[in-house]
């Protein structure tokens, strides 16, 4: 057979678009690392005349905001992923198994959530007048992002399709009960799909600005990609926090248009930095999504 | 004594009763697994369908909203009337039906290229470059086009207009634009992520055909014409019948986070689920916005209902049901 080689053009087009998807990431960096006032002469460039780490010294010399957003979110993160996990499996196990009676019908009733909706009004007059979670960190947590139809499906999906009727059935002739079958024999050989659910629940809680914008109108719970937002909209807002001496010091050379750049960088970091590792077992994951079954 | 045909169903009814009621107390454990997600999807799903009769009341919070009058299909008719229904439901049919083709040829030309690469490595650096927009947060996105896209000091205006001799442009404020924006937006952070589909379709096709093409004379180029191409029609096809079931609904972040809420684009951003989000949260109009809501979500439903129909005659196992 005849060896195949990679048409040159093809190169082309690729660098093309590679470059073309990581361009901007590439310019707000260089932009969070340029001195204000080249930025001021020159605009924004990828190739700033003089480089500066004033910004991100800025950002550390009044972190107060920052990182109260950063623990709020990683606190949210974790937590979310974790009960999410659990509850999510815990709902979708019950509906693999091919006995249960009324599985039909429970099967349906979390199917319906796919396909109808009651739209923003209804759902958030829900969380703030029958459960009221306004301020609370628990809005970050809870409305929409804890547990999904569709994540439930997923899983039900594998484990009618990965785990052997008859392994149930023998540990529990053997005396297991339901919940330890459930928990040291089926949650051990689901580790992919769990993997596979975790790994896009993380992403939503860590990428999650909308439930704050929804529910939250005090600063200590904002997540941290809302509390970026509300510093694109105005970089006031950075300056309202600060009730110290220091931050009306700090007014007359805010660097604005360079902090604002690095505090984007520092809410992406941590996505960039997983970026590697996570993205084979995204691809991967993607691959399980079936919620036929 | 002699039993009628009905006391025998009967009888069989209440055996196989009790052999449920058996059932039900051999399971009872995983009930009580399935008790939190269902509560769950209870208050955050079922509570909100059930709270779609609001579009029908005239909300006032005094009388709670059970207690609220009943004012028929008027919040729809105050809707309708208005110009905004026309444009937010043309905004998010053109936008979507834009995004649709977009995607789908770029996705596909994407993942077909991406299979002429010879070497897995590099193949991989590529696609997972292109897949890096997928996962930013929409305030992200909002950050990179504002570094490109600010009056003052924005890339497009410096570094490309300016050294063409062009005036630089007021991108926050100027509608034209916006469509193009906004597809080009949705294209950068999607297509990556679309693409993975047809790459594992591609991989999927049976190497015998294009040994087989090969030994016949086909270049690379009638191979994928007549090969991969035909190949990929399914998921294709299946592909954009979902995004038509989903066509009346839009990426929110994209409509809201991207044109910054700027209050001079709203002709051209302004969508079905950034309308309700504004209605409700800035303007305090609950009639309305639930109105638009609920107008969003009974077509929504009707065409996810339809869109699978038609996957279901074309290719059943690709069916949501």
């Amino acid at each position: 057979m005849m060896k195949k080689k990679t048409p040159w053009f093809l190169h082309i087009v690729f660098l093309i678009s590679t470059f073309f998807a990581i361009f901007p990431l590439l310019l707000v960096i260089m932009i969070s690392f340029t001195d204000e006032k080249t930025v001021q002469v020159n605009g924004y460039s990828l190739f700033p005349q003089k480089l500066s780490l004033y910004s991100y010294q800025y950002l550390f010399s009044d972190l107060d905001q920052i990182v109260r957003s950063y623990l709020v979110t990683i606190f949210v993160t974790i937590v979310g992923t974790l009960i999410g996990l659990i509850i999510t499996s815990a709902l979708a196990y019950p509906l693999s198994r091919p006995n249960l009676p009324f599985r039909k019908g429970f099967t349906f009733f979390v199917f319906f959530t796919l396909l109808f909706n009651g739209g923003l009004v209804p759902w958030y007059i829900t969380y703030t007048n029958v459960v009221d979670l306004r301020n609370s960190i628990f809005a970050l947590i809870v409305p929409n992002l804890l547990l999904s139809g569709f994540n439930v499906l997923i899983m039900r999906t594998f484990f009618i399709s990965s785990i052997p009727q008859s392994l149930i059935e023998a540990a529990y002739l053997d005396g297991a009960g339901e919940l330890r079958i459930f928990s040291q024999i089926v949650v051990p050989l689901s580790k992919p799909v769990i993997a596979t659910i975790g790994l896009f629940s993380t992403l939503a809680y860590w990428n999650d600005w909308y439930n704050s914008m929804v529910f939250l109108t005090t600063s200590n719970n904002f997540s941290i990609q809302f509390y970026l937002n509300r510093v694109l909209m105005s970089i006031q807002y950075l300056t309202q926090g600060n009730i110290n001496q220091n931050a009306s010091n700090a007014l007359n050379v805010l660097p604005e248009q360079t902090v604002r750049m690095a505090m984007a960088i520092i809410g992406v970091g941590p996505i960039i930095f997983a970026y590697p590792f996570f993205q084979k077992y995204f691809i991967k994951g993607l691959t399980i999504g079936a919620i036929k079954g | 004594m002699k039993y009628s045909r009905g006391d025998s169903k009967k009888m069989h009814n209440i055996s196989k009763w009790k052999s449920t009621r058996k059932q039900i107390k051999r399971y009872r454990m995983l009930y009580l697994l399935m008790f939190p997600g269902v509560i769950y999807l209870l208050i955050n799903n079922y509570l909100p369908m059930l709270g779609t009769i609001i579009a029908f009341k005239n909300i006032n919070y005094s009388k709670g909203i059970l207690g609220s009058d009943w004012v028929g299909f008027k919040n729809f008719e105050y809707l309708f009337t208005t110009s905004d229904a026309f444009i937010i439901t043309r905004n998010t049919l053109l936008y979507n039906t834009a995004f649709i083709i977009i995607n789908l040829i770029l996705a596909v030309a994407a993942a077909v290229m991406l299979n002429e690469i010879v070497g897995q490595r590099l193949r991989k650096i590529y696609q997972s470059t292109m897949l890096l927009p997928f996962f930013l947060s929409a305030v992200i996105v909002a950050y990179l086009v504002y570094s490109l896209l600010n009056p003052q000091y924005g890339f497009v205006n410096k570094f490309i207009l300016a050294p063409l001799g062009l005036k630089p442009i007021s991108w926050y404020m100027e509608q034209k634009y916006w469509p193009f924006i906004l597809i080009f937006v949705n294209a950068w952070k999607n297509v990556g992520y679309s693409s993975i589909i047809y790459i594992s379709a591609i991989a999927g096709i049976d190497s015998d055909i294009y040994e087989a093409a090969t030994i016949d004379g086909a270049t690379r180029w009638q191979q994928i014409w007549s090969i991969t191409l035909p190949m990929l029609k399914p998921t294709m096809i299946i592909i954009t019948m979902l995004a038509i079931g989903r066509i009346f609904y839009s990426d929110f972040g994209l409509f809201y986070q991207v044109p910054m809420n700027s209050g001079a684009l709203l002709p051209v951003t302004n969508v079905i689920d950034t309308y309700v989000y504004r209605g409700l949260m800035n303007l305090g109009n609950i009639g309305m916005s639930s109105a638009a809501g609920l107008y969003q979500s009974a077509v929504g439903f009707i065409l996810v209902l339809s869109s699978n129909l038609i996957v279901r005659k074309i290719s059943p196992d690709d069916a949501l049901f």
